[in-house]
Order: structure tokens, then C-alpha cells, then sequence
């Protein structure tokens, strides 16, 4: 998708993984932009339509980047969030509807 | 910082780095908070690094950028450094200038004397068929990509769209040696004459001018297809963009992308400014809202000014002049300078301002954004809640009357984004439908935290600057 111009100047990669798969990337950029190196675009499933959706401003505006983190609950901006060593990021999956007829507690 | 700074700025760009040289000059103490993790903002997004040699080479960006590092070394010399916050969210600000901000999952309140906002601009989003689709970006996100992580996109990969940012990015690609992609230019045929009254004030700044025509030169010559007045794009493909069809003349065209970067100039980034909420007005020039503000940038509530394309697009010099400007004026308001002495240095910053901006009704004219009656109902309008046009519409035909009623009914603008992508658009809708002028339409009301807040780091938020000075007065 992505490709880096200068492959000599990434002295320094770092592994994460996403949806549990190595990835090897440079250290210090965002999420969103190792996502986007290695070819993988899709961050979160929409609520209503469930559609993929993948970066779209990368400029903390849009919020089509988010994706979890580690064991966090809530949901960063891949764009503003820079990897670490053993990052684990995941797709924000789309929310199980609450079946007709459950009680809310 | 354990008390209040005197000067709070948000949006650590040319306007905000500008205000902070200026501010600590000045003798005031300076916090200057950001969400990137290096100073520069969106136009001189991760100057320092790629002057240092890591990413992209300098001199593809070309001469504005290299201003860049400059500005930065200027600021990172300066007293006002010592102040600097990166990575940081500005998630609140009222009219009693409660800042609220978070920085790595730690919040705090605090009340700072003045409050300086400078948070830029962003994209402005225009809806087409298609364009929530994987692999669909901004001009400015491949840009930033290039800029903070060295990277280019694969081809292949169209640019589409309108606006001198379109062409910019365009040579740095083929200065960094990336030809094989195409412009899809939407600019309109007719543009140029009805821009030409513009010409003799644009001419106080030929650089600019020269520069423009230069870039689009520099395309050409590459090689790369260029394909002018182009109309009724649209995104196709299943999970991931697969093509791009299109009108140019009087046939229908098609292209192979896996990515089609989007760009349609930028307009004001509001959101703070709505949210305290400052008074803003419509500027029909520039089809966006602006909060409204006086020659020193001063906003309709005591103590917070706003500088740099966040009060109006006017591009990077402006900004910092205007940086300037804000400082000289909470210089003055906090009792460090006379007003006379405020106004004497004021006069040659304002003499760079005016020259700034001596292209604008050009640039505005040129590239107006094109009319919204165009936008089919089926098109999505709010991308995190995806609402059509067409649902849009269908909530101003029952009685909807302003953005407000349309958020309520159809949750247009109650997203994760609040409303940053689709708030211009809804407003402009209901305008259109009922002949008004968008300020008498009016925006979404937009209430604190403007960003999401985990209710982890809401429940360990520190209040207690705030609180002291209560309990003192």
C-alpha cells in the first residue's frame, strides 16, 4: 500500500502484531503508518453496517483509525499512537447487537 | 507547570509555535500543548526528523517546508520550550478557560490566564459515492505519511480533487521519484475567469503565484497524466477500493487504484473553538465556519484568542504572524506591555500579514468547493454513523430546522469524530433546504469532552489546580 523510501534509514525495527500476526516495522512512527507499510489497511468494523474501515485523514480527526491495544477496553487513534516493542493491536470488532428481548441491566 | 501558565496554546503548528517564541520573549510563562509527538503541525508535520535525515529527503518537500526546521529550532531554543506538551489531547475548554487536557491516560484541569488557540486546519471533507471505502485517504494523510514515516503510496494510486495541496504533493512525489500515478483534477472549467479580478492583489505575492504554476509544470514534465475538469467521481470495490470511474469531457472514464487520495482544499479546525462555545460566523468566501475575532485574534470571550488558519484559512505565514499578533496582545492584557509599545512592535508583523494574504481571493475563487447540490442522496454524509444525504434531507423535509434536530433524529455527528467530517456538510443541507445563509442554519452544539475520554482516566482526572484557585477567590 505504503512503501518507505529510504529502507537504509530504518536502522531500528521494532515487531508488533496485528490480529496476532508478526509485523516487523520501523520504530517511532504511529500505528497507523506500520499498518499501512505492511500492506494492512483495515482497523475497526462499523457498528451499523458492518463495514471495514481503514485510515482515512490521519490526522486525529476522523477516528477511522481506531484499533485496540494490548488488553486495553477502550479504543486509540493508530494515527497518534506510536508502536512499541510487542504491541499487540487488534481490529475494533463490531459490537454484538443485544438479541430482541434481553434485559438491559 | 504545577501553577496556572499565563499563556495556554493549543496546537503546537506555525501559529502556536509562533505565539509561544513570541510569548516567552515577551516575559510570559507558556504552556503549549499538542497531540503529534514532534512540534511543526500539520504543514511542518515531523520537521525536526526529517531534517535530521530520517524519512523522506528534505528537499523533496520543497521550499516552504524547509522553512520548517527553522521555526522549530527557533521555538526549541526558547524559554518556551520548557512548557511544551506532545502527545498531548486538549479534551475541554469553557468560558472560564478551564482547560482540560490528557497526556499518556493522566488527566488535568487547570485555569490558565489566556488561552491561545491555534488548532489549524483540517481536510475539508466532501462526500462522494464511495469514499468511507478501505483505501479511500486525504492528500494531507498521504503527505503526513511521507512526511512523519518516509513512506510513498504503491501505485497504482490516483490523486483527485482541487486545491493547490493537490499538486504540491504531487511534485514532492515526483521529486521523490514517484511518476506512476494520475491527477484527477476537479477544479471546474471557467475557474480562472472568475478568478481573474483577483489577479492584481494576488500579484503583491508572485512567489506564491510562480510557485503554483511551477508545481503543476513540474507534474506535467514528469510525465504524469493529468486529466483536467474532471466530474462525478465515484469509489468502487468490495472491502477495499478496486476503481475509480469518472466523468472528463464527454466520456466516462475508469481507473485501476488501490488508493485514490482526496483533497478539496482545508477549512478552519473548530471543534475547541465551537465547544466553548465562541461566537463564530460564515465566511461565504471560504464556505466554512470561523469563530469571529478581532485584529488582535481576540474572541467573543474574555481571555481566549484563537491564531493561525483555525480563525480562517491563510496559510503558514500568516499563521505565524498571527501567532505573533496574539502574544503581543496577552502581553499587553496581562500588564507586561503598554498598549503603545504593544501596537509599535504589532506594525511590521502586520505589514507580513497583510502580504500573506494578499493571495487568498485568488486561491479562494479558484478552488471553491463544488456545490452541494450535487451530493446524491445515497451518498454517506456522516461516515461514523453513516447517514446518507438522503437521510439528511429526509429529517429537514420533517421539520428539522437546524444541524441540532438533524443530529437528534438521525445521529448524524454522534460518532467517535463529533461531527469534525460531516458537521460543514449537515449545516450547508440545511441552509440549502430552507434559503438560508449556513450561520442562520447555525452547527451542531458541541459539548466536552470533545475527544473520547476513557472513563478510567475521567475518574482519576486532576482537579485540583482548579480547585485551589476557587478556594482562593
Amino acid at each position: 500500500m505504503f512503501r518507505t523510501l529510504r529502507p537504509a534509514a530504518q536502522a531500528e525495527a521494532v515487531t508488533i502484531t496485528y490480529e496476532g500476526r508478526p509485523l516487523s516495522v520501523p520504530q517511532g512512527i504511529s500505528i497507523a503508518a506500520a499498518l499501512l507499510g505492511a500492506g494492512e489497511m483495515v482497523c475497526k468494523s462499523m457498528p451499523t453496517s458492518g463495514a471495514d474501515r481503514a485510515p482515512y485523514c490521519l490526522m486525529g480527526a476522523c477516528f477511522d483509525c481506531q484499533v485496540l491495544v494490548d488488553e486495553q477496553p477502550t479504543p486509540v487513534q493508530a494515527c497518534l499512537t506510536p508502536v512499541r516493542p510487542g504491541l499487540a493491536v487488534r481490529r475494533v470488532p463490531r459490537p454484538t447487537p443485544v438479541p430482541e428481548g434481553v434485559a438491559h441491566d | 507547570m504545577t501553577s496556572a501558565p499565563d499563556l495556554a496554546i493549543v496546537g503546537a503548528g506555525p501559529a502556536g509555535l509562533a505565539a509561544a517564541i513570541e510569548g516567552a520573549r515577551l516575559g510570559l510563562a507558556v504552556a503549549l500543548y499538542d497531540e503529534q509527538p514532534e512540534p511543526g503541525g500539520q504543514i511542518f508535520r515531523a520537521a525536526e526528523s526529517v531534517a535530521a535525515g530520517k524519512g523522506a529527503p528534505l528537499a523533496a518537500f520543497g521550499a516552504d517546508y524547509a522553512e520548517g526546521p527553522q521555526l522549530v529550532a527557533r521555538f526549541r531554543a526558547s524559554p518556551a520550550a520548557a512548557g511544551y506538551m506532545p502527545r498531548t489531547t486538549i479534551w475541554l475548554l469553557d468560558r472560564q478557560r478551564t482547560l482540560g487536557h490528557v497526556q499518556d491516560g493522566k488527566a488535568r484541569m487547570l485555569r490558565p490566564k489566556r488561552v491561545l488557540i491555534a488548532t489549524g486546519a483540517q481536510e475539508r471533507p466532501v462526500p462522494l459515492p464511495g469514499w468511507t471505502t478501505p483505501g479511500v485517504m486525504t492528500v494531507g494523510a498521504a503527505q503526513g505519511l511521507m512526511k512523519s514515516a518516509g513512506q510513498v503510496p504503491e501505485p497504482p494510486f490516483a490523486l483527485c480533487g482541487s486545491g493547490p495541496l493537490l499538486y504540491q504533493f504531487a511534485a514532492q512525489l515526483v521529486a521523490a521519484g514517484e511518476r506512476r500515478f494520475t491527477v484527477l483534477d476537479t477544479t471546474p472549467k471557467g475557474r480562472w475567469a472568475r478568478a481573474l479580478p483577483f489577479l492584481p492583489g494576488a500579484l503583491r505575492d508572485t512567489d506564491l503565484l510562480l510557485k503554483g504554476l511551477g508545481l503543476m509544470q513540474k507534474v506535467r514534465m514528469a510525465g504524469v497524466p493529468v486529466l483536467r475538469h474532471v466530474r462525478d467521481v465515484a469509489v468502487h470495490g468490495n472491502g477495499r477500493v478496486e476503481h475509480v470511474t469518472f466523468r472528463h469531457g464527454n466520456h466516462l472514464g475508469e481507473l485501476p487504484v488501490q488508493l485514490l487520495l482526496l483533497h478539496q482544499g482545508v477549512v478552519p479546525n473548530v471543534s475547541l473553538s465551537l465547544s466553548v462555545p465562541l461566537r463564530h460566523v460564515w465566511d461565504a468566501a471560504q464556505r466554512c465556519f470561523r469563530p469571529a475575532l478581532d485584529a488582535w485574534g481576540n474572541s467573543d470571550v474574555a481571555g481566549i484568542a484563537v491564531a493561525g488558519d483555525g480563525g480562517g484559512i491563510g496559510g503558514w505565514q500568516a499563521a505565524t504572524a498571527q501567532g505573533e499578533l496574539a502574544a503581543l496582545e496577552a502581553a499587553h492584557a496581562l500588564g507586561r506591555i503598554e498598549r503603545a509599545e504593544r501596537d509599535r512592535q504589532a506594525a511590521p508583523i502586520r505589514a507580513r500579514l497583510k502580504t500573506a494574504l494578499a493571495a487568498r481571493g485568488l486561491i479562494d475563487t479558484l478552488y471553491a468547493p463544488p456545490p452541494l447540490a450535487a451530493l446524491a442522496d445515497a451518498t454517506i454524509v456522516c461516515r461514523c454513523e453513516e447517514v446518507t444525504a438522503g437521510q439528511v434531507r429526509a429529517a429537514i423535509a420533517m421539520g428539522d430546522t437546524n444541524p441540532n434536530a438533524v443530529k437528534s433524529r438521525t445521529r448524524a455527528g454522534m460518532g467517535p469524530c463529533q461531527g469534525r467530517m460531516c458537521g460543514l456538510t449537515v449545516s450547508e443541507l440545511v441552509a440549502h433546504a430552507r434559503g438560508l445563509p449556513p450561520d442562520a442554519a447555525g452547527t451542531y452544539r458541541l459539548r466536552p469532552p470533545i475527544k473520547p475520554l476513557p472513563v478510567a482516566v475521567l475518574a482519576d482526572l486532576d482537579t485540583s489546580a482548579v480547585e485551589e484557585e476557587e478556594d482562593a477567590t
